[in-house]
This record gives C-alpha cells, sequence and structure tokens, in this order.
C-alpha cells in the first residue's frame, strides 16, 4: 500500500512498483495499513505540513502500529525524512521516530548549491538486502535540501555532498531512502523490487 | 559526485511535440509519449515537458494527459506551463511530476513561488526565466512565450525568486533558442554566480561543446537541449560522454 497524506508523487511510485511485479494501492484510510503486506511512505514536500497531515490523518500512530508487528515499510525521500525522531524543516516537528535521528538542512561546501538536484552515487556502508544487485557507486536521482543525520548502525549508503550524507538507512524492516528510486531508472526499479521481496518479518 | 545533467526539453503544444526557433516558426516535430519512451529507453538523466499553450489560453496543466506522459517515465520530469495557483501545483506533483516549472504567472503573483515552497519544499520549484538580448546589449525578461517584455533583467529576477523560494531556475534565452548557435555564455555566467541554487541552462545547444562551455565557463548545473536532439543525431549519451572528456562529471551508465 502506498500512504497518501497529500504529499506527493504517489502515481510514480506506483507505476514504478507496478513495473517490478507488486499489486499495489494508493489509500488515505489508516485501516487500509493495517491489512497491508508493506507499506512506502513516498513524498514530496516540506516536513512539518508532511507530518501535520500524517497526524490529522490517524495514519502516524497506525503506520508505527504496523511496522512494530513487521510489516516492511519503505520512506521515500520526504518519506524516510519523516522516519526520523525530529526534523527542522519549517520549524522543529517530532517524526515518526522509526528510526533515530534528525532532519536538518544542509550545508553546501565550496563550488556546492543546495538543493542538491540531480544523480549522485551511493557508497555502502553495509552489507543491506536493499542494494543486492547494485553496485556501490551507482548513481541515483536525488532533490533534496534536508538531509538524515543519523547514528551509523542505521545508515546502509552515505553520498559525497554537502560533506558526506546518509542516503539511505534501515533499522529492522524499515528502510528508508533520500533519493527517489522510481525516478532512479533501472537501479531504481532494482531497489524496489528488491523491497517488495522482504520476507515478511525479518 | 553530483553529475552534471543534459536534459532533453519537449515542448507540447497540444496535440502534438514542436520545436520553434526564437519562440516562433513553431514545427511539428512528433508526439510526447513516444518522446517520453524513447528517451527512457536510453536513460537519460531528466526530462522537461512544457505546454507552450496552457497559460496564455487560460487553461489549467491538462492533469489526465500529463499522467499518462509521467506514467512512462522512470526519470524525474519536471513540468511546467498553466499553473496559476498553488492548488495547480499540488495536482501536477499528484499525476507525477517531480518538479513544476513556474514562468509567466510569476511576474503578476511571485508570492506563488514561496507558497509552493513552503508546502512542497523548495527542491521541487522551478522558477523558469525567458529572456532577451536588446539591441543596446541589455537583458530582459520575457513571459507568455516570449511576446511579452518584463521591465527585468535576469540577474536581479533569479535573485528575487530564490529569494522567494525557487530551488532551481531555468534560464532560457529566446534569442538563442532554435538556432542551435550555442548558450548565451554571459549572462549564464552572471545569473549563477549570483545565485546559490542550481541553474540549467537552456536555448542554443547546437553540439556538445556548447554543452561543456555553458558548464565550465557559466557554471550551469545542468545544460537543457532540444533542436540539437530533435534535428541532428546528437544524442544526451554522447553529450554526456564528451562531456566527460572535458573533465565534468556525468552520469553514464555502464
Amino acid at each position: 500500500m502506498i500512504i497518501d497524506y497529500g504529499m506527493g508523487n504517489l502515481t510514480s511510485v506506483q507505476r514504478a512498483l507496478e513495473e517490478v511485479g507488486a499489486a499495489c494501492f494508493i489509500s488515505d484510510l489508516p485501516r487500509d495499513i493495517k491489512d497491508a503486506g508493506s507499506i512506502v511512505l513516498p513524498g514530496v514536500g516540506a516536513f512539518k505540513e508532511g507530518m501535520k497531515n500524517l497526524k490529522s490523518s490517524g495514519m502516524a500512530d497506525v503506520i508505527v502500529e504496523a511496522t512494530n508487528e513487521g510489516v516492511p515499510l519503505l520512506g521515500i525521500c520526504l518519506g524516510m525524512q519523516l522516519l526520523a525522531t525530529k526534523g527542522y524543516e519549517g520549524g522543529e516537528t517530532d517524526g515518526l521516530n522509526l528510526i533515530p535521528g534528525t532532519i536538518r538542512e544542509m550545508q553546501a561546501q565550496a563550488g556546492e548549491r543546495i538543493p542538491h538536484i540531480g544523480w549522485n552515487e551511493i557508497n555502502h556502508c553495509q552489507d543491506h538486502l536493499m542494494y543486492e544487485g547494485i553496485k556501490d557507486l551507482t548513481d541515483f536521482y536525488f532533490v533534496h535540501s534536508y538531509h538524515f543525520d543519523n547514528d551509523d548502525n542505521h545508515a546502509v549508503t552515505t553520498t559525497p555532498y554537502a560533506g558526506g550524507f546518509t542516503s539511505s538507512v534501515a533499522h529492522n524492516n524499515i528502510w528508508g531512502t533520500q533519493f527517489h528510486p522510481e525516478k532512479s531508472s533501472k537501479a531504481g526499479l532494482k531497489l524496489l523490487e528488491n523491497f517488495i521481496n522482504i520476507p515478511f518479518n525479518v | 559526485m553530483l553529475k552534471t545533467r543534459v536534459i532533453p526539453t519537449l515542448l507540447w503544444k497540444r496535440p502534438g511535440l514542436v520545436k520553434g526557433i526564437g519562440f516562433d516558426s513553431w514545427r511539428r516535430v512528433g508526439t510526447v509519449l513516444p518522446a517520453i519512451k524513447v528517451y527512457n529507453m536510453r536513460d537519460v538523466d531528466e526530462l522537461i515537458l512544457v505546454d507552450i499553450n496552457a497559460y496564455s489560453e487560460g487553461v489549467e496543466p491538462d492533469y489526465e494527459e500529463i499522467a499518462e506522459f509521467t506514467q512512462e517515465s522512470f526519470v524525474p520530469m519536471t513540468v511546467g506551463g498553466g499553473v496559476t495557483d498553488v492548488d495547480h501545483f499540488k495536482k501536477l506533483l499528484r499525476v507525477g511530476a517531480d518538479k513544476v516549472a513556474l514562468n509567466s504567472v510569476i511576474y503578476d503573483k511571485p508570492e506563488l513561488i514561496s507558497e509552493a515552497a513552503n508546502n512542497f519544499g523548495k527542491q521541487c520549484v522551478v522558477a523558469s526565466i525567458d529572456y532577451i538580448k536588446t539591441s543596446d546589449g541589455n537583458y530582459q525578461c520575457c513571459s507568455h512565450s516570449g511576446s511579452q517584455i518584463k521591465d527585468r533583467h535576469p540577474v536581479e529576477w533569479a535573485k528575487e525568486l530564490e529569494s522567494r523560494g525557487a530551488g532551481e531556475i531555468l534560464l532560457t534565452s529566446v534569442d538563442k533558442d532554435g538556432t542551435m548557435e550555442g548558450y548565451d555564455y554571459d549572462i549564464t555566467k552572471q545569473v549563477t554566480e549570483a545565485l546559490k541554487i542550481p541553474v540549467i541552462a537552456s536555448g542554443g545547444a547546437g553540439n556538445y561543446e556548447h554543452m561543456a562551455k555553458v558548464v565550465t565557463d557559466s557554471g550551469a548545473a545542468a545544460v537543457a537541449a532540444a533542436s540539437i536532439f530533435h534535428f541532428t543525431e546528437q544524442t544526451p549519451l554522447k553529450a554526456k560522454e564528451h562531456m566527460a572528456t572535458q573533465g565534468i562529471p556525468v552520469r553514464l551508465i555502464k
């Protein structure tokens, strides 16, 4: 199930998941989360607004319950950021607190521009199912101004920009990517395929 | 390292795809959907799709049609044309646009940039600036597909739009557009130097060297082009291979 909370490119995510063989649907009903085999939290937007929508619709609590029960979750871009403990886009806001960390604004280094827009590589910091069949240094598509500031245990890849930042995270059945796999061509589709093949209750 | 993007621009003049010279003399160059499929097969970095009549005709973006286009694209698409309020912006994102370009509307309603940035994050707000070079060597912005001259200088206007929350600037020379004689390197450089956000250079690309030059000499973060891909045998991949030989980081599919 793809969570509709008013933020983002839902149809692109749906189309890409279908392309790799997933049966999926878009819903804004909390009760649908309980029945879903796995959930995707997409997202284009600002942290504060995203969290507000998740809470007011009653989705936030149900997402946390479902993942605690072992339902796999993939957060994409803003959806990945919302997994964090808190964020600072639009003012300090509590996140879903599923993966410890803070969402902070990126700081450009010499010669860099923010937002970080375009294709950039990933460096694996641990072997992970997420990147099965995907080589180190593969390019993915990023479009963001904030990043996930976290401890090393949950970082799966980093990407060299703004001093280096965490470009994907994982904690048990919960995965998150700062880049957009649904817009990262073949490598992105492979990652989505890896996600839909997560064994339940890993 | 962040790669320099090569972005084919698709100008959509319903029902087909067109390309003109100096924002005029439009030539039909096929239809949108097959073009998107081909560019995806070739694994391009990104696509820009602009509905060039929507705003002048006062109609909203054709969401249904755009959804069909975005569904065939597994690379990012920036969509522009006909957006006049934040609700249109939201609907475009919902049907699969990754970024939304705003152009003519922002001269009358610059606050739309900040509204969109606050709601959806600045990373998906592309401020599009068309400009002409006047006979005395000055630069002026223009709107409505180049038909209305605005009392704005591209550098000042770009700075204002950045401060209002634009995440990226699509900077197009109307004079150079379709000529294939090269980008306007001078003004592009002035704009990139005045800004902290990425600038996409557009208008005038005729060969790979033009693309490399606007990156190395003018500081563009990405290059957009249309005629070169429609009317010549040159391709985005070959462009990137050339740029790589000039030391520009690009995404080459292995």
